[in-house]
């Protein structure tokens, strides 16, 4: 027999929890106009959602200040920075659409739930029309979805997932940021050169989508060109000592470790390393080395002097001598005294894009974005394949670059780069080894490492 | 055989700082009868001393040197430390080179005051409140103390390396007849485990042979006779606290060359601090001591790969399972005495 509970109380209880659970997605539904958050005033507010406490703070402030600096130059403030440079010239320094850029700041801490938290509370209490950055491809995939369901535009900050193109890809989403594929195509030809065909490497990989994707590129990579995996190892995400992880390393026969880590694992996984001496090692005949495929500069200070000679591959450096970075290094070093990072440079670059889109649409509603983004029709030189089509443009610091249709992904040239023997400042920490150009690390929409998702539709909300 | 050798090597300097942290606990826990969450705090405050110190003794002068450029194309500026300026560049160099042993000696008095500071200031006024009280206040206290740090020195890790004489590492495995290379071990490592052992014993004797540790170790077993026979058992219990505050200091001083410390480094440090006291007994110091020493081996046995191939995951669950274990079989943990903490 059930026992039904409509007592006076139970009633009002029940009614309270139906109501609030209606109430809730309210963002999807309740408003009235042709797309989520469309802005009637004379301003336009964006979204900047970056790690402001938790480990990656310092990159996220670091993007912070790129993204101020992207919106005093859409303001027509300051010297104009890649507005200068960029190939499209529809941006004239009077904000987007002739409407005032503002933004609000919201704080991910690198927690794929506080993230959502934040960029929620800036669509729905802020009026955010686009949400961007971000430090961690957790994050970016979470936040990505949400973007998606809500109706605004996602520009990604550093991510560097497979996923966050490939099986997790939004319509309403854009990356700009290279990807675990192409570190591991540009990379696995300077390891052969430098190291030789046979080698035999040992991964430690940090256990979570990025690792995984990671491990996986790097691995295809450098066994196309002859190299043996001796050994892949997954380690729990701050793990603090890797110790335990990197002692079995010499005695497995391997003479090569590559360390699928970024952040403060990178760190101390790499300070642990030398700290065994592994450096100085011989194994098989030849030096030990040691790999980092995704360096970042802020975190190649953490490690101190551990860097120095270790192969890495990087989206952006600040040295690369083209006009479009001369100019963002020149804008950025000027107002806060030292070099952006390359979390700081896809940031800037994602808003001018993100600009760019809407004034060449003549629309800040999601969908004529998206159109913006993907509906052109020029293309790479030198790539045949019928994905190679979207919105071409150059003078953002990474030469030409596709914003490629079929999944919103950005396809340039990849630095392969080295920790600097004789670092100059305390910002040379890295050298440009190579410039891999992008035909080496193009690969297909339906490649199997990005294999399973789809765009789906765009979303104006609304 | 050698694998399992290398793990216990390795699980000695994890084993430590576990060790130093759980000692550091079950003294406060002991004597003030304090649950103090605090405690990773002290532990990450010590790290920032050595930065602090190394900061301090590269402190530098900007020279402007023409003949180069900095990455605006502006001349650029050479930085010479003070101590390079004033004893010469080697003698200054060496200076710099040994910052992390140095700071031993300002760390000592800096964590005894903010020991003091803490117990006095803050915990002092929790002793008669329930020990859910007392965690409360101490995990907030340990949250603003990181969110002190992060304010100063950034989010990310800061290298603080070891003197150059102890970079690189000794092949214990030639000494026992293996192949080179099979049982390596880093020289910073040793120092720490040394390190720690000449703490825990001093500790131990401090505790065994003075009269004042005589006089915490019977306030420990009983402390109202104690006060009745006339001691300020209060004043003693509070020197302790610096004490402790001391040891944490120094474990974390001393693990700088070890990991790049960061502001959250004491978190991570103080979860397994806790199951750490807990599986040695809580309020034995010989227990924390052994349970440290155990659970660090252990963690590393289970990050071996074979380990993994049976159990994934289990590197992660390790010390939990053990604890789960050791409390199931033992509810007063490995050394623990009965009626502590039972009231």
């Amino acid at each position: 027999m059930t026992k039904f509970d409509f007592t006076r109380r139970g009633v009002l209880k029940t009614g309270v929890a139906t109501g609030a659970g209606l109430a809730l997605p309210t963002i999807f539904t309740s408003q009235a106009n042709a797309f989520t958050n469309e802005p009637t005033g004379d301003t336009v507010t964006l979204g900047f959602n970056v790690p402001q406490t938790g480990p990656y703070a310092d990159e996220g402030a670091d993007e912070l200040r790129a993204y101020e600096l992207a919106v005093e130059h859409l303001n027509g403030g300051g010297d104009g920075g890649m507005l200068n440079t960029f190939s499209s010239k529809v941006l004239d320094g009077t904000g987007i659409l002739g409407k005032k850029v503002e933004f609000v700041t919201g704080d991910t801490q690198t927690k794929s739930d506080a993230a959502r938290a934040s960029a929620k509370s800036m669509i729905e209490k802020d009026g955010a029309i686009m949400i961007t950055g971000g430090s961690s491809s957790g994050v970016a995939v979470a936040v990505q979805g949400l973007c998606q369901e809500a109706g605004v535009i996602f520009m990604a900050g550093l991510t560097h997932s497979n996923d966050t193109t490939g099986k997790d890809k939004k319509a309403n989403g854009f990356r700009h940021f290279f990807d675990a594929y192409m570190s591991g195509a540009a990379l696995a030809p300077v390891l052969a050169k430098m190291y030789g065909n046979d080698r035999k490497a040992y991964h430690l990989t940090a256990d979570y989508t990025w690792g995984w994707t990671q491990e996986e590129s790097i691995k295809a990579a450098t066994e196309a060109l002859g190299w043996e995996t001796v050994e892949t190892v997954k380690t729990p995400l701050a793990a603090g000592d890797f110790s335990s992880y990197i002692a079995p390393v010499l005695n497995s026969g391997a003479d090569v470790l590559i360390l699928n880590h970024y952040g403060g694992d990178m760190v101390n996984s790499l300070t642990n390393a030398v700290q065994f001496g592994l450096r100085e090692k011989q194994v098989n005949g030849k030096n030990f080395e040691i790999v980092v495929p995704l360096y970042s500069r802020l975190m190649a200070k953490g490690a101190g002097e551990n860097v120095k000679g270790i192969f890495g591959s990087t989206n952006w450096h600040w040295s690369l001598q083209d006009e479009g970075s001369k100019a963002f290094v020149q804008s950025f070093g000027q107002k806060y005294g030292f070099p952006p990072s390359q979390a700081a440079h896809t940031c800037y670059v994602q808003t001018l894009l993100y600009a760019d889109a809407v004034q060449r649409a003549g629309s800040f509603a999601p969908c004529a974005v998206v159109e913006a983004l993907e509906g052109g029709d020029s293309s790479l030189p030198g790539i045949d394949s019928p994905a190679n089509k979207g919105f071409l443009f150059d003078g953002l610091g990474n030469g030409q670059t596709l914003y490629r249709s079929a999944d919103h992904q950005c396809f340039k040239d990849v630095l392969v780069v080295k920790g600097k023997d004789n670092p100059t400042s305390e910002f040379d920490l890295l050298e440009v080894v190579e410039v891999t150009p992008v035909s080496q690390v193009w690969y297909e929409p339906d490649h199997p490492m990005f294999a399973g998702g789809s765009l789906g539709e765009c979303n104006n909300g609304a | 055989m050698d694998a399992i050798l290398l793990q216990i090597l390795n699980g000695l300097d994890k084993g430590s700082a576990y060790a130093l942290i759980a000692l550091g606990l079950t003294l406060i826990f002991g004597t003030l009868g304090v649950v103090n969450f605090a405690h990773g705090a002290l532990f990450m405050m010590g790290a920032f001393c050595a930065v602090t110190v190394s900061r301090l003794l590269s402190l530098s002068f900007e020279t402007v040197d023409p003949t180069k450029l900095d990455f605006l194309g502006n001349p650029a500026k050479v930085k010479t430390p003070y101590v390079e300026a004033w004893f010469g560049p080697e003698a200054g160099g060496a200076i710099i080179d040994w910052a992390v042993p140095l700071s031993i000696l300002f760390a000592i008095p800096i964590m005894i005051a903010i020991g003091f500071a803490m117990e006095r200031g803050l915990i002092k006024h929790f002793y008669k409140r329930p020990h859910a009280d007392q965690i409360l206040v101490t995990f907030g206290l340990a949250i603003v103390l990181q969110e002190i740090i992060k304010l100063f020195y950034g989010a990310n890790p800061i290298p603080t390396p070891a003197p150059d004489a102890f970079k690189g590492s000794f092949d214990f495995g030639v000494l026992l007849g293996f192949d080179p290379n099979v049982i390596i071990y880093p020289y910073w490592r040793m120092v720490y485990f040394l390190f720690a052992t000449v703490i825990i014993g001093g500790v131990f004797s401090f505790l065994q042979f003075t009269t004042f540790g005589m006089v915490v170790r019977a306030g420990m077993a009983d402390r109202e006779t104690v006060g009745l026979l006339g001691i300020d058992i209060d004043k003693r219990f509070t020197a302790m606290f610096g004490l402790a505050a001391a040891v944490a200091g120094l474990a974390g001083v001393m693990y700088t060359p070890i990991n790049s410390p960061n502001y959250h480094m004491g978190m991570d440090f103080l979860v397994l601090s806790f199951v750490v006291v807990v599986v040695g007994g809580m309020g034995s110091l010989p227990g924390a001591v052994a349970a440290g020493f155990l659970l660090g081996i252990l963690e590393s046995f289970a990050s071996m790969n074979w380990v993994k191939d049976i159990i994934p995951g289990i590197d992660q669950i390790i010390i939990y399972v053990v604890a789960i274990i050791i409390l199931l079989t033992r509810p007063r943990g490995l050394m623990g005495r009965k009626g502590v903490m039972e009231d």
